[in-house]
């Protein structure tokens, strides 16, 4: 059953380009799964962690301005590419060595200062970024021969990269050290007593956050083929983290629900609704009053419910109250 | 008058605007443990709704600058009461629910006051220059840092002096043991939230003559509060008010003299502060 509905989801997502009718729709999904590759790996931390991060977007950021310069100074697109990954990496290992000094607010605090750091430097260092007018390319790689500058080429190359992250947080959150990552959520000193390094798991998760980060960055930066402070600002931060929570956190399914919600209203919805901003935030606030727990369990909970009450009504012995657990 | 001394004055100033700011802040996280992601628009709001006073019915600069204040208040305390009431200990859902609502408050300002910067004049009494011996400094300025040190021996003496200061230390320490011994901590709650929006929505008033009013000032403020309130650590008012003046220099004179790395010199700081002492530099280590 679960393996069908994998299967079917792959199918549609990869015929997109047939179904949507128009680039302008193919180019939303694309921004839909670059933001969903974002939430994947920030919810890595904050569903599964438990750490809330303010400041992933000043990473998202490094990774794409990295790719900026080094083809502004005459780069290839693999150097790029490889260099924006390993700066991105070492950004993330000095939050997280500096992050993980405290959990809770502490850490939000603490991320947040950082990653307005970063939107400081991406804001004012202008000899290097050019300050508010960014930082545009040129042109987009072309891995085995083929051009990315196609929107349905550069649809099918970010599916690729999306289907391979969301495998590796399937397989991350299902294996050992995905168990230990919420084992020191819950239960830090439990887990410091059995024997396990709490602050390793967490310095890896947040890597892994990281990385995850970074390359939604480089993809952000190919898709735009621009980048300016505007991405790294503390609205970027939290729209990333509200992605996670009004999905809900701590679920596969949830960032990506949470990035579709946020994306579309942005673009799509903002053609209709003059006040989308309004509108997007009332929706979080319904989300926390209504669902605390996010759109995707909130709604699972929903429809065991309905099922439930469905069932009760033709007869049966189950009610609602029972089948909830 | 030369380019030190004006610095001097502009960051003592910024820095009582602050204090204004971030004490209501660092009340509220230091009792509530909420990190209320809507100061900045508590700000943003009070200067928006003490400017329109005076547009539309001619009201008086302070008296406008009172009734924004109680209008921010009354803001704030329905909100406290009835949605982060329901949300107590659930530091996921505060941060999503302060930035739904500070995302609303934001476009509803763009969509009343448009994206036209509002400027408003100082009162005339406080116009033009006052000399202090050789030296000469803005009137208005003045003014400010009087008002916001004014303010604060205020609330100092009302934390310090008082019952209800001493109820509110007692539930910033420890409130399940302050529920214990009777206080109404739920009360304290929205008496220091309506408190804290109070501050805010009065500081955004009296520093419109300043730094006028546009979208996103909202978002403009509300970091730098954030830094107020690790540098001095929360539910101190002592640390905020240290850590204003601190950021207020930190601000103008790194714009002045570093501008390239302007906000580095403000955040690194911070940074700092964060590594050597997580709990802020007058604040208790959490229980």
């Amino acid at each position: 059953m679960k393996r069908i509905a994998i299967g079917i989801a792959i199918l549609l997502l990869a015929a997109v380009p047939l179904w949507v009718g128009g680039s302008f729709y193919v180019n939303i999904v694309s921004q839909v799964l670059i933001a969903a590759i974002f939430a994947l790996g920030l919810d890595i931390l904050v569903g599964y962690g438990g750490l809330i991060s303010l400041g992933h977007a000043g990473l998202f950021g490094v990774a794409a301005y990295t790719v900026a310069v080094m083809l502004g100074a005459g780069f290839g697109h693999v150097a790029a590419i490889v260099a924006a990954i390993a700066l991105t990496l070492a950004a993330t290992a000095v939050f997280g060595v500096l992050a993980l000094r405290t959990t809770g607010i502490g850490f939000i605090m603490i991320t947040l200062a950082l990653g307005q750091l970063l939107w400081g430097l991406a804001y004012r260092w202008i000899d290097l970024t050019h300050g508010d007018n960014g930082l545009s390319g040129n042109s987009r790689p072309a891995p085995f021969g083929i051009s990315l500058d196609p929107t349905n080429h550069f649809y099918y190359a970010t599916l690729i990269v999306f289907l391979l992250v969301i495998a590796a947080v399937a397989l991350l959150t299902g294996s050992p050290f995905g168990a230990s990552l919420r084992g020191t959520r819950d239960q830090p000193r439990r887990m410091a007593a059995l024997g396990f390094d709490v602050w390793k798991i967490r310095f890896l998760a947040c890597l892994f956050s990281g990385f995850c980060s970074g390359i939604a960055g480089i993809l952000f930066f190919y898709y735009n083929e621009f980048i300016s402070p505007h991405a790294l600002a503390l609205s970027a931060s939290a729209e990333v983290l509200l992605m996670v929570i009004a999905g809900g956190s701590a679920t596969l399914l949830g960032p990506i629900a949470g990035a579709t919600l946020v994306v579309v209203m942005k673009s799509v919805m903002s053609a209709y609704i003059e006040r989308w901003n309004f509108t997007l935030g009332a929706i979080f606030v319904l989300i926390v009053l209504f669902m605390p727990e996010g759109l995707v369990p909130g709604s699972r909970r929903l429809s065991r419910w309905l099922w439930a009450t469905l069932k009760a009504l033709r007869g049966g012995t189950a009610t609602p109250a029972e089948s909830q657990r | 008058m030369n380019l030190w001394l004006l610095l001097t004055v502009n960051s003592i100033t910024l820095g009582g605007l602050l204090f204004l700011l971030s004490a209501g802040f660092s009340l509220i996280f230091g009792l509530m443990r909420i990190p209320n992601l809507t100061h900045g628009s508590f700000f943003m709001l009070g200067a928006y709704f003490g400017a329109s006073l005076g547009m539309w019915f001619g009201v008086e600069f302070w008296l406008a600058a009172i009734i924004a204040a109680v209008l921010v208040a009354a803001l704030g305390g329905v909100m406290e009461r009835f949605v982060l009431r329901r949300l107590a200990g659930q530091e996921q859902a505060q941060v999503l629910v302060t930035l739904g609502i500070s995302f609303m408050i934001a476009d509803l300002c763009l969509m009343e006051w448009s994206g036209d910067p509002i400027t408003v004049e100082a009162p005339p009494a406080l116009e033009g220059a006052t000399h202090v011996g050789a030296l000469i400094f803005p009137t208005y300025r003045l003014a400010i840092i009087l008002l916001a040190l004014a303010i604060a021996v205020a609330l100092w003496a009302l934390i310090d002096g008082t019952t209800l200061g001493a109820k509110i230390r007692a539930g910033v320490d420890d409130p399940q043991m302050a529920r214990i011994c009777g206080i109404r901590v739920s009360r304290l709650f929205t008496i220091v939230f309506c408190l804290g929006a109070g501050l805010a929505g009065f500081a955004g008033m009296i520093g419109s003559p300043i730094l006028s009013i546009y979208p996103g000032l909202d978002t403009d403020m509300l970091p730098l509060a954030l830094v107020v309130v690790i540098l001095g650590g929360t539910g101190s008012l002592i640390g905020s008010l240290l850590g204003s003046f601190v950021v207020g220099f930190l601000y103008n004179f790194g714009q002045a003299l570093l501008p390239e790395l302007a906000y580095f010199v403000l955040f690194l700081p911070m940074v700092i502060i964060l590594v050597w002492r997580p709990q802020g530099l007058f604040g208790r280590r959490a229980p």
